[in-house]
Order: C-alpha cells, then structure tokens, then sequence
C-alpha cells in the first residue's frame, strides 16, 4: 500500500520551542494515502503539538512541510484547510448555539453576492450527513445534541472541507461504544477515499483496530516508526516509555497500617444526557501515610475521582466513602474540609488559587473559619500561620502582601499547599502537584509528601508523569476511561505494565467483574 | 523619596487620590468668585453625596463579588414611599416604620441575591429585573403619587404635620457643619469597611470575585456570601430611601432614578473593579468626593444640565483609564 506511493505530506525535521523548552526535537512524520497513521506516546511526549503544527496552529517552527513536492507553512486552521488539512480537535471547535447546518459551512458559507443561500446550506449539509452516516437534522442546535454526535459533525466538517488529510486528535475519548463504531465507519469510508488519517489515542485497542502505521514520540524525539503490523504491542510499550530509571525521588517506604480511607463504586456521571461515566464504580482504600498513586492517561477520570471524592460534584456523584472507618457523606468541599480531606487541583490559576489576592489571604483561604472568632478575622493570626507555612514550605515571596498571581510557578503550587495544609488534612488529593514547576520546587514537594506521611497523613497521586508516579507511590492503581484497570504493589510496578493498564489492557489481578461493568456501561 | 511617590501612585489608592485631588484643584481654578472656599460648600458636598455614598456601600460588596445591582435606584423608592407613607398617612411610630423599611429593603435586596446565588441568573439580568420591579411596586403602593403631609380624607385634603423624625434627618450637628445625612452615611461606610476588612464574610466576596470556583473548592460558602451581599445592598438602599425621604420632605415613587449609574460609576472610580477581586472601601470614599465635588463644582459655576453630564461622562473615562491595573 506504502511502496510505490507518494506521501501527501512529510514533516521533515519538525523543532519547536515553548518558550526555552524544546518540545519537539527533529521529528520526522509522514501521512499517506488511504493510511489511519497512529500518533502513540506518554502525555507530554509532544503529539498534540505535531498536530497542531500541521495544522496551523504554531507556525513558529524549524523544519519543513511538504506537500506534493511544493514546501507549504500552515499559518492559521484557515490556511491549513485551504491546502486540504483539517483537525478535529478534543476541545470541539463548533458552536454550541448555532445548528448543525451552519456549524458544517462556518467560516466558508455559500453566498449569493453576499447573502447566505441557507437553503442551499441545509441541502447541502443534509447530503453531507447522510453519506458520513450521520443521522441528525440539519436545523438542530449543536448545544442540544450529545457530545459524541458533535464529534461526528466535527468529523463531517473536515470531509465537506475536502481534506485529504484529516488529523483526529482522540476523537473516541467522549464516545460510548456504539459510537465508537460509527466513528470507525467513518474512518474506513475516509480510508477508502484515499484520504490520509492521523489518529491520535491512548486506547490499545483502537490501535489494533484501526492502525495501519505506527509512530511513538517520547520526550520530544521520534523513537520511531513502522508497519503496525511489524509492531506487537510489547514492543510499542516499549517504545513509549523507553527511558531509564534514575534514582532522583527520595520515598521513604512505610509501614503497614489501619485503613483511612475507603470508596465503594464510586461512579461520577457527566452533566446532561448521553455521556458515559467519567468514574464508573470505582473502589479502593489507602492506609494512614500511604502514598497511592493513580495512573492514567487523558481522559482515565483521576481528576473526576478526586473532585467526587471532594464533594466538588455533588449531584453527579453516588459511592459509598468511609473514613478511618466511619462512613462519610461528602457533599460539598466545605464538608470536604471538615473531614479533614483537601483537594490540591491539577490547575492552580483555574480552580486553585485567588490570584489578585495576596499569599497570607490565600493560604488562609480552607482555614478561615479557624482562624476567626465569632466570624471575625484576627490578622494576626492569619499572619501567624502564613508565615509558618511558608517557612515549612520554603516559600520564597518578597512579602506575604504581594498578589498571589505575581509568584513564580513553584512558589504558587507551595501556597496552594500551604492553604491545605492549614486545614491539618487527614487525607490530601494531589492531582498533577508538580505540573509546570522547576526541578528544586519539584525536590521540595517530595521531599514534603514524604514528611506528611511519617505524619500518618495518606495521599492520593494523580500524576502524569511516569517516573514520579514510580517512584513516590507505595501502591500504584490505574484508571483507563473511568475503571480501575490494574493494580501494582510498589515492586510490581514498572513503567511498561503501567502504560499498558493505562491503555486498557485490563489485568487479570482486577478480576473479571470490572470487563463486565465496562462492557455494560459501555452499552448504556 | 521618589520611589515611594511612584509606588504610591501605582497602588489603586494612589490613584484614586490623585483623582480626587484633580478634581479639586479644577475647583480651585474653577473656584465662582471664591464659593468654593466657603465651608457651606464643602458641607453640602458631603451632605449631597451622602445618599449616594450609602448606596455606594452596598454597591462595593457586590462589585467585589464581580457582581452588579442596578436595582438600588429602585430599591430607595419603594423605602423613600413606605417610609412616608407609615410615618405620614398612618402614623406609625418612626422607629417601627425605619424597622419595616429596612426589613423592605432587605428583602428586596434578597431577592436579586436569590436570583443570583440560587438560580445562577447574571447579577446584571437579575438586577434589572429588581429595578423594574421595585419601581412598579413603589408605585403600586402609592397609586403613582407622591406621599407627602397632604392627605386627602373622606374627599377633604387636610395638611398634616411634618413628622419630627423627617426635621431631625434633615438637621446638622456641630454648628451645623455636619448634617445628620452625612453621619449616617459615616456610620454605614464603617460598616461596610469593618464587614470588608475585619470579617470573614468580607474575605469570602473577595474571594468570590478573585475566582469562584477557587473559593469553592477551598470551602468558601459561595452562595450565602453572595446572597448576603445583595440583601446588605437591599438594605443600604433602606437606609439611603429615608434619607431620601427626609430630604424630599416626601415620598416620591419615581426618586433615585439613574442612580445606579452614579453610585457604579463613584465605586469603579475609586477602583473597585467591575470583574471583582479588588477593590475596598477606602477606594470607594475616594470615589463618591470626587464624583461629589465634581457635581458641586459643575453646579456652582452654573454649567447647563447638558454640559454637566457630557463632562461627568469624560471624568469617568479619564478616571477609569487612571485605575487600569497595567499589565506586566
């Protein structure tokens, strides 16, 4: 199929900076004709930024991009389409409150001396629907239909552009299984038309499936390509993590000891109908200074979880919770809080810190109540406790009045766990603690977690990045797509298994229940 | 020396000082033969901001929140009419009807809160709705009429006495340098500053309006904090309608019309800013002297009507344009 057969676009020699970061680094990427080229790597491996390259979203890169023999630069989505390019992104780029019909011809209406023929939109995209196999009406607003078939009409959008190259960045992730398979239609209708597909996914399973060629980005770096079929799945594991282990994190192991938190079948539905669970049934404890890691890949619902867990999501939440062995009802983070948990986002500028308040009033901000007396503040005593904080935390500010959106990174994350640990927190939720911060603030936060469990303090690690989950967690599960799909002691864990878990290989270990649970949640 | 100038003047106060020391040098320019220097002046400045400013102090909590309340016009009326008519027409004793119409006005207050931290309307829309609502009721209950001590009885109009309570609002203290007005406004300006610095109420609609969903999760109790702060706003608005009332000599249903628009743009000026999160009292006192001496000086040197609020309108741009936080 490949030999013999000119590429419609090769990426030679791909380099790109954020800032003094080098995300990419010489990657060479090629689609052809009639192929579903798989685009596999850990988060952060820079996948979404190759993509985004193609298809104009940075053109601020090294390298060149040729097609047909003829160098093209994609400077903007609108460029890139204009040379038969288009991305169907996760974040959907059509608008909510607009019908499907004008979604389809956005930015390249039908006009007649510069009216817009909607009569001739509705037809058109009508035709358009029923040869992608979309069964939806024309006059529907987007907002009103369920996310998986805004995928769809994402899809249909591309091929009514005419693209020959169309990249799909994880475009299963929000769909249940019966979409699954109308989206797989649609890929091999595109295939047959000879159009190249770039398919982006964590799921094993779609690799087996729709794969036709392989490349894996780690760190940046090509770590290579090839025929799926000269690819088994070990090796493409392999592939992806690829790295050596250094001894850079400093876990103290610990002893066994009494249970502080318990989740029954938690499940944490998304709002509206339609939508598959983000945490579907899930169950697990963590004992009294116990570092437990969860693994996952975009889209596996750790965060879900935590902000369940939380009370963050109350209507949307039902499990069953105990801690150090009372049951609990958690329904919202004030009651959270009062149970001693607390809850360190994964977004500290979104939903973690105040940022045009200064450090003192935001460390104070879970601790408030404790440190008023009948509702009134007693400065001092906010001033008191920062301070304390701060010093336990290394926290470098020049001065505690400044705002909190004036620090570095790091120093921001230490605030927002200064803030938590004022509550005295029985039981922390750290999701992605280390994100976007320097390699000492990173020392600092560990050398801290492992502090706060000698404290009998238990931890709950989401991270995205492999060697920390590794190497700070005494018990490692992974979550794929809202189930627990393993479960690792410290020294069973490697990097490998893990990954493969992640992607949905589900272990045996689990049990056989969870394929079930999947599979008819999956139907739902 | 110099360094501590320019951080002054970088700070939300300092500028919001510098304005008002602007505007009071155009007074000293522009000074109508010396009427600016008179004590009377400045008393009457203070005196005629006062309604203002105690709508002011309601209007900074919620601003704070990065909420809006364009009901506070509306609000003052319907305190302004049920304030005459329970002293007036039916003879209530002044401290039970000063009670119900706070408790009117809280309630009214309440109810955008409701709509706001319950329903989740945007404060601008649920807002709205009070306004016009409220002016509908004030003037249901007062058929559209103005309240005042003429009452027609049983076809006869007889003219009653002024209750002492309308004198007494009315009247200064200290030689009559202050008026009582004024040491109202005074007392709920140290209200709302002690509510805003010193409680945890007024740390939360910080935070409220730094970033919701941050205070949420930090266990913030969002929707009482917001709730609260339009009942308090409700309940300032009770107060400025007596005030209102006793300057009038009457209840008037269509009064404090447009004053929304005064009392947001006193707050933005002193530095409050609309998206919430920053702000505070000191900034708003700033605001409502400037906005006040501007008044005072547009009309004592006899510019129309229309030239007032075409300059009042670029004021409040300059001034606007002055408190831009810049952007590193």
């Amino acid at each position: 199929m490949i030999q013999g057969m000119a590429a419609l676009v090769s990426m030679n020699g791909i380099t790109k900076f954020f800032g003094p970061v080098k995300v990419l680094d010489q990657v060479d990427f090629s689609i052809y004709p009639g192929e579903v080229h798989i685009l596999a790597g850990e988060n952060g491996a820079g996948k979404s930024t190759l993509i985004k390259i193609l298809a104009g979203a940075y053109s601020d890169y090294q390298g060149r991009i040729v097609m047909e023999d003829h160098e093209i630069r994609p400077s903007s989505p609108l460029d890139a389409n204009r040379h038969g390019i288009a991305a169907i992104h996760q974040e959907l780029s059509l608008i909510p409150s607009m019908s499907v019909a004008d979604n389809l011809f956005l930015g390249h209406p039908m006009t007649r001396s510069g009216f817009v023929m909607e009569k001739a939109h509705r037809q058109s995209a009508r035709e358009v629907l029923t040869r992608a196999g979309v069964n939806v009406s024309v006059n529907t607003f987007v907002e009103d239909l369920p996310i998986s078939v805004q995928q769809l009409i994402e899809i249909t959008k591309a091929i009514r552009l005419n693209a020959r190259v169309l990249i799909m960045d994880e475009p299963s992730s929000a769909l249940n299984a019966y979409d699954v398979e109308t989206l797989f239609a649609l890929v091999q209708q595109l295939k047959s038309q000879n159009r190249g597909i770039v398919y982006i996914t964590h799921r094993l399973e779609e690799i087996h499936r729709l794969a036709d060629r392989i490349t894996v980005l780690r760190d940046g770096k090509l770590a290579g390509t090839a025929l799926a079929s000269e690819l088994p799945e070990k090796k493409l594991i392999h592939l992806m993590v690829g790295r050596e282990m250094e001894e850079q994190f400093p876990r103290h192991t610990m002893q066994k000891s009494s249970e502080a938190l318990r989740v029954e079948n938690l499940s944490v539905y998304k709002a509206g109908w339609g939508h598959r669970p983000l945490v579907d049934g899930v169950s697990l404890s963590a004992g009294r200074g116990e570092i437990l890691g969860i693994g996952g890949l975009q889209g596996s619902g750790a965060s879900e979880l935590f902000l369940g867990l939380f009370g963050a999501l109350p209507k949307r939440t039902v499990g069953r919770v105990s801690i150090e062995g009372k049951p609990v009802r958690i329904r919202s983070p004030r009651e959270a809080i009062s149970h001693g948990v607390a809850l360190l986002t994964n977004d500290r500028k979104a939903t973690g810190l105040i940022s045009p308040m200064s450090v003192t009033a935001n460390m104070c901000a879970a601790s408030l109540g404790k440190l008023s007396r009948y509702g009134w503040r007693r400065p001092r005593e906010e001033e008191r406790m920062a301070t304390e904080m701060g010093r336990t935390l290394q926290l470098r500010a020049s001065s505690y009045d400044m705002e909190v959106g004036d620090l570095s990174g790091g120093n921001q994350q230490k605030v927002a766990i200064g803030k938590w640990l004022s509550i005295s927190p029985r039981i922390m939720l750290l999701d992605e603690p280390t994100r976007g911060i320097d390699v000492g603030a990173k020392q600092e936060i560990y050398q801290l977690m492992n502090e706060l469990t000698t404290r009998g303090i238990s931890i709950l690690l989401v991270t995205s990045e492999m060697p920390e989950l590794l190497a700070m967690s005494d018990r490692i599960i992974v979550m794929h797509r809202g189930i627990i799909t393993a479960e690792f002691s410290r020294i069973e864990a490697t990097a490998e298994k893990v990954l493969e878990a992640a992607m949905g290989k589900i272990n045996g270990d689990v049990g056989t229940t969870r394929k079930e649970t999947d599979a008819h949640a999956a139907d739902n | 020396m110099l360094q501590t100038i320019r951080r002054a003047l970088t700070s939300s106060a300092g500028r919001a000082f510098l304005e008002l020391l602007l505007v009071i040098l155009l007074g000293v320019a522009f000074n109508a033969d010396g009427a600016f220097f008179k004590v009377g002046t400045h008393r009457d400045t203070l005196r005629q901001a006062s309604v203002y400013g105690i709508l002011a102090c309601g209007m900074t909590l919620v601003m704070i929140t990065g909420g809006i309340d364009l009901s506070v016009g509306s609000i003052l009326a319907v305190s302004s009419v049920s304030f005459s008519i329970l002293t007036m027409h039916m003879d209530w004793p002044w401290w039970l009807a000063i009670i119900a119409c706070l408790f009117l006005g809280s309630a009214l207050g309440s109810m955008s809160g409701a709509l706001v931290s319950n329903l989740k309307l945007q404060p601008f829309i649920a807002t709205l709705a009070l306004m016009s609502f409220a002016r509908g009721f004030a003037k249901l209950i007062t058929d559209g009429k103005k309240i005042s001590t003429y009452v027609e009885q049983g076809g006869k109009v007889i003219i009653k006495q002024l209750p002492p309570v309308f004198k007494f609002i009315d009247s200064s203290i200290l030689g009559g340098d202050v008026s009582i007005v004024s040491v109202i406004f005074l007392v709920c300006f140290l209200a709302a500053w002690v509510f805003l610095a010193r409680h945890k109420w007024g740390r939360e609609l910080y935070s409220i309006g730094g970033n919701e969903e941050a205070a949420r999760l930090s266990g913030v109790p969002v929707r009482m904090a917001k709730f609260l702060a339009y009942t308090f706003s409700g309940l300032m608005c009770a107060v400025a309608g007596i005030a209102q009332a006793a300057q009038e000599t009457q209840g008037d249903p269509v009064t404090g019309d447009g004053y929304e628009l005064i009392v947001i743009s006193m707050v933005a000026i002193g530095g409050t800013s609309l998206a919430g999160g920053r702000g505070g009292m000191g900034l708003t006192l700033l605001g409502i002297l400037t906005i006040g001496y501007l008044n005072k000086i547009l009309s004592i040197n006899a510019v129309p009507d229309a030239g007032r609020r075409m300059i009042t309108g670029v004021i409040i741009v300059l001034a606007v344009l002055m408190q831009k936080r810049r952007t590193k």
